[in-house]
């Protein structure tokens, strides 16, 4: 039976350099991160949400246009039904894989950096998994109409989904996912929780976490049944979080069009997913360290191992694009292959090499220790990795679709302005909320990270 | 005047009332028209957005005097049983016999009259939208006087006292006449007024055919062409599957000729030479590009070939090389055809041109064969116009009646019209619109619609046709015969007293049997027999081919001379050959745009006897070098809110000397750039074999050529088996089909589809059911075409459905794949996968300000779809439900094969299309598919299409191949 | 130490720098024969469990019970809607195969079972609990801080506040401290 604490043959060479630095104890970890949640608000927090908050505004704005004007607003037309809605919502998708993946999959091979970044990335995955929520909802004709979508009963027409569609498959997938990520994120933050209760200084905080944190008192007893229940949660997201992109690159590998229709989609989208999920946490966590001081927390080490997984997963993706192109060729299908010389020589052109620059060939820099472990590198090729596996999906929805079959029928997609605006609405819709977390809460596990000094100090 | 209680149920009482008088101003000021805008999708949802209040009225507005069902509709009017009946609609002198279907007093969609010859059942693009014109909001509503409202009344005070006289500086202008009662109306007037005169002008006229029927027979004959009885068809600049002659008649029986069932038979071959790439030459077996204005040497050269005048007489050096191949393997063609091949020019070319084609054909022994003649009346138009237009100089017309027409937008540049007509006295205009010549008339009466007014129409083969009225004039609208009897004091006023008293030989059963039939007893003309005077013809100078850039002026598929421009159906419906839609361009070849420095959507200039036009150019391969062909019809100024401005308005270049081919044309590229919106961007195939296509040679040694040998895939799960009860499919005939837009604007009669504008058309959003796809082939420079029509293709295994969520569409028993529009969500997904790309979807509230005049077109039986939606074709569902229940009420019989027709296939001229149930071995739709040239597009991927193709197959001459 | 009357003895509680004190501690009190005691750890201390003779979670069966409630709702629910309540030929498809009932079979089997699991791990655990006597404790804090505290409860036959506390003093515990129950 797994479980949080430590035995001496787990701690091996993975340990050195330590996790934990510059002479943290138990207290001054509770100290420190405690600490974020309780100071007094920084100016810059104001200012940073102030901006966010604003292009969360223009969101709602652009939805609301949308809500009363209808699809036209937007570029897609016929053939290109779906563009950058579909694109930023399988984007936002993406970029929700890293927390779960951190949280259970790390946890399940006994990776013990995870601790200090995996609350940080569980918050950034519901927050992005709420982003990409946004966009299959509004991107049909009629939103009002989307409840459709659910199996609830309805007396307007008493229809029942069509359980053959992909796109309700994604439906359970990603409300799934957005329920289990959301259950595992709270059950890891109730002990820390509990910490800041008994930390309150005044009674309203010590009502709040007192409420949120349900009576947790630390016994033994309450660890024995969180343990098992943290590691069933983790065998079961693992699984989870790999279907999610297995089943929405079912939408594409479903479907009978060019460049759609490919077995290899499930195991390319999830390892994009990852690829783009761990880019943003560099992201996020680079800042959060610089501007929280949480260098002991956050080790180069922790940096470094993402960078790592970022490089081999970066890979892999190259290796899908690979394939791709060879099985086009290979199987013969004049369709199949017209579609990937149009991408690479048509009028997408630009946003085919875009995206392998920066999915294929940035990634490979961190081959180099030293890119690896320099902060505005790594910063930097997180941010372009970012914007290499936007450029993916809207390659492969969009290039897929305005040239298939019948000539006759091809055309061209231009996006507008509010294609532009709602998606940086997005981007401040999620970073909003990363703000509120990391303002409220305790963005790094506590108690995880003690265990993990434990283990150290009994190391030694 | 008044005509007691009749008119209490029109609306010219009521809008005499104060209040209503008031409250129609107040939502439609005097100077609504004058709105001003591009064609943009906000206007268009605009754009009907006039005369309220009129619709609830018009509803009940059934005309006074006694009409016939035709045999279709039942004589005692059911509530929401549609009735039908039988009327006619003129393009020029041409008549074309229609069955228009009303619902609830309401004309909502027009077909082709079986019975008449002209139409055989079919009607075209011109008829099929002709109904949006009857409730266009734009039109001439009320009499004005000088801009402002009048009445009749005042009108007929004010002509009572200037039509006294003998007529002195009166004159008539007005299109060519093809209405008996008309003439007698217009034979009375002229006796009536012995010193006025009558003009008659058409943009488009038959002046050329008609003068080189004089130089060979001496007299104007109409000649009428039986390709059915032609193997060989020879046609130089001629469309006469397109936008030449009465074209739905010749279409179908070209057609018939091009349908073959197994290798072993026959079809005939065609020879097309021309400059503009027309449907004609996508039909042809051999296609030669020429200039317009070379065609004359073109035909001596063949002259000269056929030995017309033995070998001492050659008109012209014959020709050379490929040419002198070409013309050789034709020559030897037609001889080997006496008596079953033809020969015809298109009426763009001049008049010596025509000559020498009869004088062909006569030696070919086709005259009395494959064409006949009849008699024919004939004053020369433009130069009958030209005389008019100087008397008006010369001040001498002091009233001027126009009558339909828009000759200060359309007469020739060098009349100047527009600033002569400021010289005359008084202009009395009376027509549809109120367009650019009604704004320069002192009086603007309204023209009735042909649906609301009597008269009667003569086919171009002399059958006549009552035009029966099927509402009551929605305005002040009166035909031009009772305005010209009003003027003339003719015994009879009323419509329908003239039509009626013309035709007062027919009995009362007589009458009604023509009403219902649509075609009167009266026979066609008697055929003339004429012969062509070889010596005359021999000595005629030919025309040297054009200097410089040869100009060719033609009537535009889409607003013919101009006069359609308000008509959005017509407007968005893209060319068959450019997909262009709302404009009209430049076309020109590869090479010429080459030499120019020009590509499409560049600017360019076009001067010519020191006129300039600034045109947008587009390349259309195929096209003839050193020539330009302008479409007429666009550019309008004052015309309603769909057409004004919209294109390049080209009739600044035309002058009377050049009416159809100009020379001497000075072209050089012009700064800017100017944005087309296209239905189909991409005109390559790619190789893929989607139009399959062969030479009858080919067929005869591979029958099955159009099987393409794939991979059979087989589904994962249970087939689902379709074998009971009635299975919907369609063939579409890939040899018949002419790639006319028939069936599209068909559809979007039948299926209340809306049009986007031109924005959202160039954003690929058009709604069309149905796409004409146009795909060339072969050298960019001369290539080939081939049209598929591509509408939804009922897939068994339809990808779409799989894949919407929502489960909106699904398959019936009977084998459609049904939208529930009130379903759908809109997810877009299944159009997405849908391999033929035909799902259309709702990106905006198109009908949003369709105001209550526009929506008596729509079909009740179909739904207006909302915002938001996905739809497409689904086999005129509607009709297939109207068909059972009928069936049902007759003892649940079977039904019968053929007794659904779809919108596309019934107003097919080509019948290319043919629907009904796959289950029946016996029906027609069963026997075809089973002919070896039956395929089905994208086969491959396991869909099942119920629509399947029949593979195209030309008949090239052995000698050119 | 308050000394109101209305207050009755709950437990007595051991304050321990370190983990390793903490479990040494333990074990000598169960050699001793004490019955009702508990740790109040800030993380999870391996080999606690067994040192305080407690069996394993139950947790793992509900879990798999759950999982199992959903992979059956869910094909009930493709098969009734598709099959039953409203058959629709959709793509010339059956009305229900297990092909296509798969991805959503799984995802609800996932859904229900980490419901339970959650649940299940704060029913099991008595959570939520708002109220308990230790927290009347001035020391209670440092469990979730950086404390490791060993807990008697006074329902222990062997308990004695004093002698118990003394007891924890002699194993090396820095601060005792008697909680009451009010």
């Amino acid at each position: 039976m797994a479980d949080l604490a430590i035995r001496p043959q787990d701690i091996d060479a993975e340990l050195n350099p330590p996790l934990v630095t510059g002479g943290l104890t138990y207290a001054s970890i509770t100290e420190k991160i405690s600490a974020i949640t309780e100071s007094k608000t920084p100016r810059a927090w104001y200012i940073a949400i102030g901006v966010t908050g604003a292009l969360t505004a223009v969101l709602g704005l652009m939805i609301a246009y949308l809500v009363f004007t209808g699809i036209g607003v937007w570029g897609n037309n016929s053939p290109v039904g779906w563009a950058w809605d579909i694109t930023n919502f399988v984007f936002w998708i993406g970029i929700g894989h890293a927390g779960t993946l951190i949280s259970a999959i790390l946890f399940l091979f006994r990776q013990r950096w995870r601790t200090s970044i995996n609350r940080a990335a569980e918050a950034m995955t519901l927050f992005a998994v709420a982003c990409a929520g946004i966009f299959p909802l509004i991107h049909v004709g009629r939103p009002w109409r989307a409840y459709w979508l659910f199996p609830i009963p309805n007396t307007d027409l008493n229809m029942w989904q069509n359980f053959r569609s992909p796109l309700l498959w994604d439906v359970f997938a990603v409300s799934t996912y957005a329920t289990v990520s959301a259950l595992f994120w709270y059950v890891g933050l109730i002990p820390d929780l509990a910490t800041l209760r008994d930390r309150a200084r005044n009674k309203i905080r010590q009502w709040i976490f007192g409420i949120l944190s349900l009576g947790w008192r630390g016994s033994a007893h309450h660890w024995k049944h969180y343990e098992m229940a943290y590691l069933i949660l983790a065998g079961l997201s693992t699984p989870l979080v790999l279907s999610v992109h297995t089943i929405v690159s079912f939408d594409f590998a479903v479907s009978v069009i060019p460049g759609w229709h490919t077995t290899i989609f499930p195991p390319y989208f999830v390892a994009g997913a990852i690829f783009s999920g761990f880019a943003m946490v560099i992201t996020l966590m680079v800042i959060a360290r610089q501007t929280l001081h949480l260098e002991d927390l956050i080790t180069m080490k922790h940096l470094e191992n993402m960078c790592k997984v970022i490089l081999a997963t970066g890979s892999i993706v190259g290796y899908a694009y690979a394939v791709e192109f060879f099985t086009a060729f290979f199987s013969g299908n004049p369709y199949e292959r017209f579609t990937f010389i149009n991408r690479a020589v048509g009028p997408y052109a630009w946003a085919v090499w875009t995206m392998f620059t920066c999915n294929v060939f940035a990634p490979q820099l961190f081959w180099f220790k030293k890119i690896r472990t320099s902060i505005p590198a790594m910063f930097a090729i997180s941010i372009v990795v970012n914007i290499g596996m936007w450029f993916e999906r809207f390659v492969i929805i969009v290039t897929s679709l305005h040239r298939d079959y019948l000539p006759a029928s091809w055309g061209y997609f231009r996006p507008t302005a509010i294609d532009v605006l709602t998606f940086a609405g997005s981007i401040g819709l999620f970073l909003t909320l990363f703000l509120l977390f990391a303002r409220f809460l305790p963005i790094i596990a506590v108690s995880e990270v003690k265990s993990v000094l434990h283990a150290q100090e009994s190391g030694h | 005047m008044r005509t007691g209680k009749t008119y209490w149920r029109s609306l010219d009482e009521l809008a005499r009332t104060p209040e209503f008088e008031q409250w129609l101003h107040r939502e439609f000021p005097e100077n609504a028209s004058e709105w001003t805008g591009k064609a943009s999708r906000r206007n268009l949802l605009k754009l009907m957005a006039a005369s309220f209040g009129l619709a609830g009225l018009v509803a009940c507005r059934r005309p006074v005097e006694r009409i016939l069902p035709a045999a279709k509709g039942v004589e005692e009017y059911v509530p929401g049983n549609p009735m039908y009946y039988a009327t006619a609609f003129s393009l020029g002198a041409a008549a074309y016999g229609l069955h228009v279907e009303a619902h609830d007093g309401r004309p909502t969609k027009i077909e082709g009259n079986p019975q008449h010859p002209a139409s055989r059942g079919a009607a075209g693009s011109f008829a099929q939208a002709s109904i949006l014109g009857l409730y266009d909001p734009d039109r001439a509503k009320w009499v004005r006087k000088d801009g402002r409202r009048s009445s009749w009344e005042e009108f007929e005070k004010f002509a009572a006292g200037r039509f006294a006289g003998q007529g002195a500086g009166l004159r008539f202008l007005s299109g060519e006449i093809g209405s008996p009662s008309l003439e007698a109306v217009k034979k009375h007037a002229l006796q009536r007024f012995p010193q006025a005169r009558w003009v008659e002008f058409e943009p488009v006229s038959q002046d050329e055919p008609m003068a080189g029927a004089q130089l060979a027979f001496g007299q104007p004959v109409r000649a009428h062409y039986h390709f059915e009885k032609a193997d060989v068809i020879l046609a130089l600049d001629c469309d006469f599957l397109g936008l030449d002659a009465p074209t739905l008649s010749y279409t179908r029986e070209f057609a018939r000729r091009r349908k073959i069932g197994t290798p072993q038979d026959r079809m005939n071959r065609l020879y097309v030479a021309e400059a503009n790439y027309s449907l004609t030459g996508a039909a042809a077996d051999h296609r030669l590009r020429l200039r317009a204005s070379e065609v004359a040497a073109l035909l001596a050269e063949l002259a000269a070939e056929l030995k017309v005048f033995g070998e001492t007489l050659r008109v012209l050096p014959a020709a050379s090389g490929a040419r002198r191949k070409w013309l050789a393997a034709v020559a030897r063609d037609l001889a080997a055809h006496k008596g079953r091949c033809l020969v015809l020019a298109g009426p763009r070319q001049p008049a010596v041109v025509h000559a020498w084609v009869h004088l062909i054909n006569q030696l070919l022994g086709n005259a009395g064969a494959t064409v006949t003649y009849t008699a024919a009346t004939w004053t020369p138009q433009t130069q009958a116009l030209k005389e008019l237009a100087s008397e008006m100089a010369a001040g001498q017309v002091s009233t001027l009646v126009i009558l339909g027409g828009n000759p200060v937008y359309n007469a020739p540049a060098d009349l100047d019209f527009a600033s002569h007509i400021k010289k005359v006295e008084c202009v009395i205009r009376h027509g549809l619109e109120e367009d650019e010549t009604a704004a320069l008339a002192h009086w603007t009466l309204p023209e009735a619609h042909y649906l609301e007014t009597w008269g009667d129409a003569r086919a171009w083969d002399g059958t006549c046709s009552i035009q029966q009225p099927l509402v009551a004039p929605i305005y002040e609208g009166r035909s031009a015969a009772e305005v010209v009897a009003l003027l003339s004091g003719y015994p009879h006023r009323r419509a329908y007293d003239i039509v009626r008293n013309f035709w007062s030989a027919l009995s009362e059963p007589q009458w009604r049997k023509a009403l219902h039939d649509g075609v009167t007893p009266t026979p066609p003309s008697a055929e003339l027999k004429v012969t062509a005077d070889a010596r005359r013809i021999q000595g005629l100078p030919l025309p040297p081919p054009a200097t410089g850039v040869e100009i060719n002026f033609q009537p535009d598929a889409g607003v013919w001379d101009g006069r359609f421009a308000n008509n959005g159906w017509l407007q968005e419906a893209p060319d068959p050959m450019t997909k262009l839609t709302w404009d009209n361009a430049a076309l020109l070849s590869p090479a010429t745009a080459r030499s120019l420095g020009v590509n499409t959507g560049d600017m360019i200039s076009i001067q010519r006897e020191g006129r300039e036009l600034k045109i947008p150019a587009m390349i259309l391969p195929g096209h003839a070098d050193n020539s330009i062909t302008l479409p007429l019809g666009y550019g309008r100024t004052r015309c309603g809110r769909v057409g004004r401005g919209v294109g390049h308005n080209v009739y600044p270049l035309r002058t009377s000397g050049a009416m159809s081919i100009a020379a001497g044309g000075k072209v050089s590229k012009a700064p800017g750039r100017y944005k087309f919106s296209l239905t189909q961007d991409h005109h390559s195939m790619e190789g893929r074999p989607i139009v399959r296509e062969a030479t009858l040679e080919e067929y005869r040694k591979h029958p099955h050529f159009a099987h393409e040998p794939h991979q059979e895939l087989f589904s994962l799960y249970p087939e689902h088996s379709y074998d009971k009860g009635n299975q919907w499919g369609m063939v579409v005939d890939l040899n018949a089909c002419i790639g006319c837009n028939a069936c599209l604007l068909a559809c979007q009669a039948e299926n209340n589809i809306p049009i986007v504008g031109k924005k959202e058309v160039a954003r690929g959003r058009e709604m069309h059911w149905i796409r004409l796809d146009r795909y060339f082939s072969g050298p960019e420079e001369d290539p080939e075409v081939v049209y598929q029509p591509m509408a939804c293709q009922q897939c068994e295994n339809a990808p779409c459905e799989n894949v919407c969520p929502v489960a909106a569409t699904a398959h019936s028993p009977e084998g459609l794949n049904e939208m529930a529009y009130n379903r759908c969500i809109g997810t877009r997904y299944c159009a997405n996968n849908c391999p033929y790309k035909v799902r259309r979807f709702n990106f905006l509230e198109w009908h949003k300000d369709i105001d209550q005049l526009q929506r008596m077109q729509f079909n009740p039986d179909v739904t207006v779809r909302m915002r938001g939606v996905m739809e497409k074709c689904n086999y005129c569902v509607q009709r297939i439900q109207e068909a059972k229940i009928k069936a049902k009420a007759e003892g649940r019989r079977p039904i019968r094969d053929g007794e659904i027709l779809t919108a596309c296939q019934q107003t097919c001229p080509a019948e290319a299309i043919v629907f009904g149930n796959i289950n029946d071995p016996n029906s027609k739709v069963s026997q075809l598919r089973k002919q070896d040239r039956n395929y089905a597009v994208l086969a491959e991927l396991n869909v099942k299409p119920r629509t399947t193709y029949l593979a195209k197959v030309r008949n090239p001459n052995p000698e050119l191949v | 130490m308050s000394q109101a009357t209305n207050q009755t003895v709950a437990g007595v509680l051991g304050d321990f720098a370190t983990p390793e004190a903490l479990l040494a501690a333990v074990g000598e009190l169960r050699s001793r024969g004490y019955q009702k005691l508990d740790a109040l750890t800030p993380f999870p201390i391996h080999g606690m469990d067994e040192a305080l003779g407690a069996k394993p979670s139950r947790l793992g069966y509900l879990v798999a019970l759950g999982g199992a409630a959903g992979a059956g709702a869910a094909l009930l629910l493709q098969w009734w809607t598709g099959a039953v309540d409203y058959p629709l030929v959709i793509g010339g498809k059956p009305f229900f195969a297990f092909e296509f009932s798969i991805p959503i079979t799984f995802e609800l089997t996932v859904l229900l079972a980490s419901f339970t699991a959650v649940l299940g791990m704060l029913a099991l655990n008595g959570l939520p609990r708002f109220y308990h006597p230790v927290m009347n404790a001035e020391r209670f804090r440092g469990a979730t801080n950086d404390r490791f505290l060993l807990v008697v409860d006074a329902a222990d036959p062997l308990f004695d506040p004093e002698r118990t506390a003394a007891l924890l003093h002699s194993l090396g515990c820095e601060h005792t401290e008697v909680y009451k129950d009010e």
